[in-house]
């Protein structure tokens, strides 16, 4: 009952969203679609809710992690959406208002699905829902990024399809009952044929990892993050990213509990250290902060799949690194919708010494930036942290090493960047936008990066366990 | 097992391929992929024996890739004053050799697949492999953005070809939520492809190259 709540109230805010006619009345749908998800969701938490549909249906602590990950991130967004679309009146948001809620429906589906091919309905749902959203300015440039993202990210989904039906037919093959619900197959899976299950784990990592933008399937997502508006580009990141990585958590699960699991590792690790080094590459001499922020969203998602390649203490690491990740890059993304709002640039020639120019939103972008790059004593230290140790402690010198070299490039590729955006003296030249700082816009990035910072330090018992037992879900437990 | 009506069927699939790489009036591609789509839809009513879960899923496909989905492809293109015609990357004849010899490629490699054994000999994994490819191959070559959606359909009629193995394992509601979201999915670019029209006077994708990393 609770998650149907939870995933037709976004829904029925939709339906209100695309029922009013007022532009400037219509964000505030969000905050309150936001608000009754949240509490549903902490509802959710405390109780865990039974299964249901035979099994399709079940909240398991890796979809509670997702879950509340999600639900904070669209209540930041829904939030600072209200005043944001204050400074984008010219703009009609109806495509706006009715996509993000559907949006959310369609991602807690996706936490709460069993059943691998409902999942990846839900998964295909938030492309199609998000790709109006791209296309917000209007413009010759949104549209190329539009097309690109929707063409791409519909091919990686449909490779997905295709590895689900592989892996379907995996049990037909072994002469098993049909089924794609996931405790059935991870008891199926040593019984496997391992041709049809490698296929499948293949086929599901290029098209999961489409969504996810891992290389070289990322063309789509510098375009489209660098063109959608900043709350768009923090959903994006933060949200349909870690879709796809709950899609490849799901084959992970199961491939796990396969009797010979090196060819995946190998798999997860080869093709996160190349997308994180094509994305430390492409960060050092990117102007552009949205096009930025996009390759250090390659970057982290390449992070999770070699943390997942490594297995063992690594997926604790990913279960935190997943809120750590989500959350910084809210802070990163609503902070640069705002310093594109004050500067009508978002490139580092033009968008120069925020600080001065709006003190908030560079004091915010600039611990937004020490958080997603792993200093302390924000959350990403911890769970970067964890992938090291897991990394060197497990034998995976070589990777431990290679990581920390490229880390240290990405991080440094980035500051070259944000330091002039920061510290920088805005251009005398051009004339001052209407944009100041507001509560409302300062705000939800202020609380990600509070929230952030307290997790940093303080790990409350009940987030440890749920995180200890979602990693041990991860490993093969069920 | 699987009845030669079946198999018959998969052969014109597979002449429609080479037909929509080959053809270069977008109009005739779209009617092409729309009797595919029919083909497709009476499939499963052979493969299976009756049930009404077969039925409501062949009513559901004949009605989105038969009718639907070409309708509003042939009102995307209505939309597109330009008429020119721009050759796809290396050529029509290309296009079909290519596709002629990855059909070829798609019946040596499936005859080595590990299949269950009432499937062996079946036309389905191969035809499915064939389509798949020739929606790639159509993909990469084509420059009008109607085409390579067009490729993207062939793409995913090769994988509900697939999908035929395996309609026990994949209820009903996703089935139709599946074909849901393709609907969604191909009005979306439809409307995409008219605002290229709009911003750029013309389909051809090629030209947007606004968006590269600076050197």
């Amino acid at each position: 009952m609770l998650i149907f709540l939870l995933t037709t109230i976004p829904l029925l805010g939709a339906l209100a969203a695309g029922q009013i006619p007022s532009n400037t009345r219509r964000p505030l749908v969000l905050p309150v679609v936001a608000c009754i998800h949240l509490l549903l969701v902490i509802a959710a938490l405390m109780t865990s809710p039974p299964r249901t549909m035979g099994g399709w249906i079940h909240l398991d602590a890796v979809g509670k992690i997702f879950l509340l990950e999600f639900s904070v991130l669209f209540a930041a967004c829904a939030f600072y959406a209200v005043n944001y679309l204050k400074y984008r009146k010219e703009r009609d948001n109806r495509a706006l208002c009715i996509g993000f809620p559907v949006c959310l429906s369609a991602m807690t589906l996706a936490t709460v699905a069993h059943h691998l091919g409902l999942l990846w309905l839900a998964i295909e749902t938030t492309t199609v829902a998000m790709a109006p959203l791209v296309y917000f300015n209007r413009n010759a440039r949104s549209i190329e990024a539009t097309w690109k993202y929707m063409l791409i990210c519909s091919i990686g989904i449909a490779m997905a399809l295709l590895g689900l039906l592989f892996l379907g037919y995996s049990t037909v093959v072994a002469g098993f009952t049909p089924s794609l619900v996931l405790e059935r197959l991870q008891g199926y899976a040593s019984g496997l044929p391992s041709a049809w299950l490698n296929a499948a784990f293949v086929l599901m990592l290029v098209g999961y990892g489409t969504k996810m933008g891992l290389a070289p399937m990322h063309t789509w997502k510098p375009d489209a993050y660098g063109e959608a508006p900043g709350l768009v580009g923090a959903m994006l990141a933060g949200g349909l990213a870690n879709c796809g990585l709950l899609g490849l958590i799901r084959i992970y699960q199961i491939c796990m509990a396969a009797t010979d699991v090196h060819f995946y590792r190998s798999c997860l690790i080869g093709m996160g250290l190349f997308s994180i080094a094509l994305a430390a590459i492409f960060l050092v001499r990117q102007t552009d902060i949205k096009r930025m922020l996009a390759y250090s969203s390659v970057e982290h998602m390449g992070l999770f799949a070699v943390a997942l390649g490594l297995g063992g203490k690594a997926l604790y690491g990913v279960m935190l690194h997943l809120i750590g990740n989500g959350l910084a890059k809210g802070v990163l993304f609503l902070t640069s919708g705002n310093i594109h709002r004050a500067f009508a640039s978002k490139n580092r020639d033009v968008a120069r010494g925020t600080l001065k120019r709006a003190p908030w939103t560079g004091a915010l972008f600039l611990a937004g930036f020490i958080a997603m790059t792993g200093s302390p004593p924000f959350l990403p230290f911890a769970s970067e942290f964890v992938f090291f140790s897991a990394a060197f402690s497990q034998g995976h010198v070589i990777t431990g090493s290679l990581l920390a070299l490229l880390l240290m490039l990405a991080f440094l590729g980035m500051s070259l960047t944000v330091v002039p955006v920061v510290f920088g003296d805005p251009p005398k030249n051009r004339e001052r936008t209407k944009y100041h700082d507001t509560p409302l816009l300062t705000g939800p990035p202020l609380v990600l990066l509070i929230i952030l910072g307290i997790l940093g330090i303080w790990l409350p018992q009940p987030l440890h366990t749920l995180v200890s037992e979602a990693a041990a879900l991860l490993e093969g437990a069920r | 097992m699987m009845n030669s009506a079946a198999d018959q069927l998969l052969v014109f699939v597979l002449l429609i391929n080479i037909l929509i790489l080959g053809t270069r009036r977008t109009k005739i591609a779209i009617r092409a992929i729309a009797t595919q789509g029919i083909v497709l839809g009476l499939l499963p009513l052979l493969t299976h024996s009756f049930q009404s879960h077969i039925l409501i899923i062949t009513i559901f496909v004949l009605l989105a890739k038969g009718v639907l989905i070409p309708w509003l492809l042939l009102g995307a293109l209505k939309k597109i004053e330009s008429n020119e015609d721009l050759q796809p990357f290396f050529g029509y004849s290309g296009n079909i050799m290519s596709g002629a010899v990855t059909t070829v490629l798609a019946f040596v490699f499936a005859a080595k697949l590990p299949l269950a054994a009432m499937h062996q000999g079946s036309l389905i994994v191969p035809a499915a492999l064939a389509t798949i490819l020739a929606g790639f191959i159509a993909l990469a070559s084509r420059r009008k953005a109607i085409n390579q959606v067009l490729g993207y359909l062939l793409l995913e009629n090769g994988i509900f070809i697939f999908g035929l193995l395996l309609t026990e394992a994949m209820p009903l509601m996703v089935e139709a939520g599946a074909l849901l979201d393709l609907i969604a999915g191909i009005f979306v670019m439809g409307l995409i492809i008219k605002q290229i029209n709009r911003e750029f006077a013309s389909i051809d994708t090629s030209r947007m190259t606004a968006l590269r990393e600076v050197e």
